[in-house]
């Protein structure tokens, strides 16, 4: 070489046979998301095999509610996806809906899509900060916090809690929204939340970095997102467009106008991306409901599931009949089971109730979305180097209130 | 029944359960249609060749879940549910199958990867055994955790606790003791199908058997 560049050898062990060998990753690990515990086998650097411990926060949620009435069960399903607390709830008041065959006025439908829809909004403000963090990226995560603080703020004002709402009830939702939020959500809708997105994401779409990370990692084929249960972004990624709220409506969906966002290449990146959209299709669908939402009742006229208003109970013998037994004893379901699933914003969330005609659930099992995406670890992260492992985690978009439960 | 509720809309359900029956033969112990849902009862040897025949023959392509669910009373206690998702005929079914705590299920980890997990949780759970599942451990609970906590007779607050003893520099295992009685509130209404006995009740009875009223 005439300019004295010296061509570097690969190091040999010198006849001697390395071992794999085994690392934990988690239970605290920045990048697990929670309480994860991988048991991973690598060679050298490249990963051989993973063994998900998950488990470490089981609650025993469903043990839990089996002791409490449908209403007071209601709380333990924002504690259980804790970043998109109003989509698991909707699952299951549509459960208890489906059951009881009751109802829902047209305004707390709309009510209900609209703040489902501002949840996966703030519930995709994380997951797309936390990830291109966990791939190395610190500036757009800080930034799509302050959109995630917006939605926060939103949920306070509609239901007075900031994460943990409870503000979905079988009937309808728990009271009516001020004016000045919808106004505000409006506001928020077209000028900050496009402007400052669009900005936080400009950093990394095309981001050479971001994209070496993520291109071509963890790519499933069409037919194994279909065998291992996939669900939302995840099996739209793998370019099957399913989204439950198209294909299986629920509420007003059947009359929103918006778009399935599905990937080509179905890797990490794809998975981002899809995420990125719809975060652009929720706005639509909020735009849409500012636009449309009836005015009218907020909960079922039933007495005997949703409470009466406070001013009738000062009048009305029956109201204060029916306040006392809902909140002492709860309505009684019509026995029978169902599973009632909805697009929840990290894919299928199931509650499969079972009612035996008392106050109390008999059962209600629930399906986590992270528990099958989770499951294909291993076959996602073979032959790939460690680092990938956070970034396949990351775009898997997984949280363990709701994969333990 | 006229559809209230604004659930999930699916493909209609009519006709399916029929030709389900019929395609399934005699594998099939009951279906019904109720709430909406078709759930279909299968013998329990026969669980891997309905939902093969279901997955290939009738594009119910996705096993989204499986439920175990324990009714004490009964004499084969437990039930194991399969939710099953059509994509291309935007559909969905359960099919359960009943067994007791001897007695294993076999598993469909062949059919579908994602029930090794599924099935884990069952066993963990319940108890329920599924052969042919290459790795049933337990998924859910602590390690060397002993029981199975989602049945009915397992009690709510469990049997051990754990703390970190600062004595010991270790996490320790003792058993539950409650700082106050475990608070369980019964609300029904004992005017309408309460089945116990108030408190005070039973000495009616014995007053009644004992001294014959002679008061």
């Amino acid at each position: 070489m005439s300019h004295g560049i010296q061509i570097e050898e690969s190091p040999t062990t010198d006849g001697d046979v390395i071992t794999n060998y085994t690392i934990n990753f988690g239970p605290q690990h920045p990048a697990a998301h929670g309480v994860l515990r991988m048991i991973m086998e690598l060679d050298g650097e490249v990963i051989e095999r993973v063994d998900p411990h998950v488990g470490l926060l089981h609650r025993g949620t469903e043990k839990l509610i089996e002791h409490k009435t449908y209403l007071q069960a209601l709380p333990y399903f924002d504690r259980l996806d804790y970043c998109s607390p109003l989509c698991q709830e909707h699952s299951y008041v549509l459960a208890i809906e489906k059951l009881l065959n009751i109802e829902v006025p047209e305004r707390a439908q709309y009510l209900r899509v609209m703040f489902a829809e501002l949840t996966r909004i703030c519930n995709h403000m994380l997951n797309i900060g936390a990830h291109v963090m966990d791939v190395g990226a610190m500036t757009p995560n800080l930034w799509v916090f302050e959109l995630r603080e917006d939605c926060l703020n939103f949920f306070e004002r509609a239901s007075g809690a900031r994460m943990h709402s409870a503000w979905f009830r079988p009937g309808g939702v728990h009271q009516d929204v001020p004016e000045k939020l919808l106004v505000d959500m409006g506001n928020w809708i077209d000028n900050r939340l496009p402007e400052l997105f669009g900005d936080a994401m400009s950093l990394v779409i095309d981001n050479r970095i971001f994209k070496q990370r993520n291109v071509d990692i963890a790519v499933v084929s069409r037919d194994d997102a279909i065998a291992w249960g996939f669900s939302g972004p995840m099996i739209r990624a793998a370019g099957i467009p399913w989204d439950l709220r198209k294909s299986q409506p629920y509420d007003v969906y059947d009359r929103m106008e918006f778009d399935i966002p599905v990937g080509t290449n179905s890797d990490c990146y794809d998975r981002f991306m899809v995420r990125v959209k719809e975060v652009y299709e929720s706005a639509k669908i909020i735009k849409q409901c500012l636009a449309e939402i009836p005015e009218g009742p907020i909960a079922s006229q039933d007495g005997k599931v949703s409470p009466p208003k406070r001013g009738e109970m000062k009048q009305s013998m029956e109201s204060l009949i029916h306040h006392f037994k809902l909140y002492t004893e709860g309505f009684h379901v019509p026995e029978g089971e169902v599973y009632v699933a909805t697009e929840s914003p990290k894919g299928e969330f199931g509650v499969y109730l079972v009612s035996d005609g008392s106050n109390k659930p008999y059962r209600c099992k629930i399906r986590p979305t992270a528990f099958s995406h989770l499951q294909a670890m291993d076959m996602m992260s073979k032959g790939h180097m460690l680092p990938d492992a956070t970034a396949i985690l990351g775009a898997i978009d997984v949280v363990f209130g709701e994969c333990d439960r | 029944m006229t559809v209230l509720h604004s659930a999930p809309k699916i493909t209609s359900n009519e006709g399916v359960l029929d030709a389900l029956t019929k395609a399934l033969g005699k594998s099939v112990i009951s279906g019904e249609e109720k709430h909406g849902e078709i759930i279909l009862t299968v013998a329990r040897d026969s669980i891997v060749d309905v939902l093969r025949a279901l997955r290939d023959d009738h594009a119910y392509q996705q096993m989204m879940e499986i439920a175990g669910v324990d009714y004490p009373d009964r004499a084969e206690r437990f039930e194991v549910v399969y939710m099953l998702l059509s994509l291309t005929k935007n559909h969905r079914i359960m099919v359960k199958l009943s067994t007791d705590e001897a007695t294993a299920v076999p598993s469909i980890t062949d059919l579908w990867p994602n029930a090794g997990w599924l099935e884990r949780e069952v066993f963990d759970m319940y108890g329920v055994k599924f052969a042919g599942n290459p790795d049933l451990r337990r998924i859910l609970t602590d390690y060397g955790f002993e029981g199975h906590p989602f049945r009915k007779d397992f009690p709510m607050t469990g049997y051990t606790e754990l703390r970190y003893s600062e004595d010991e520099k270790r996490v320790v295992y003792e058993p539950v003791k409650l700082a106050q009685d475990m608070r369980t509130f019964d609300f029904l209404s004992p005017w309408e199908g309460a089945e116990y006995v108030l408190p005070g009740d039973e000495k009616a009875d014995e007053e009644t058997n004992g001294k014959g009223g002679d008061k």
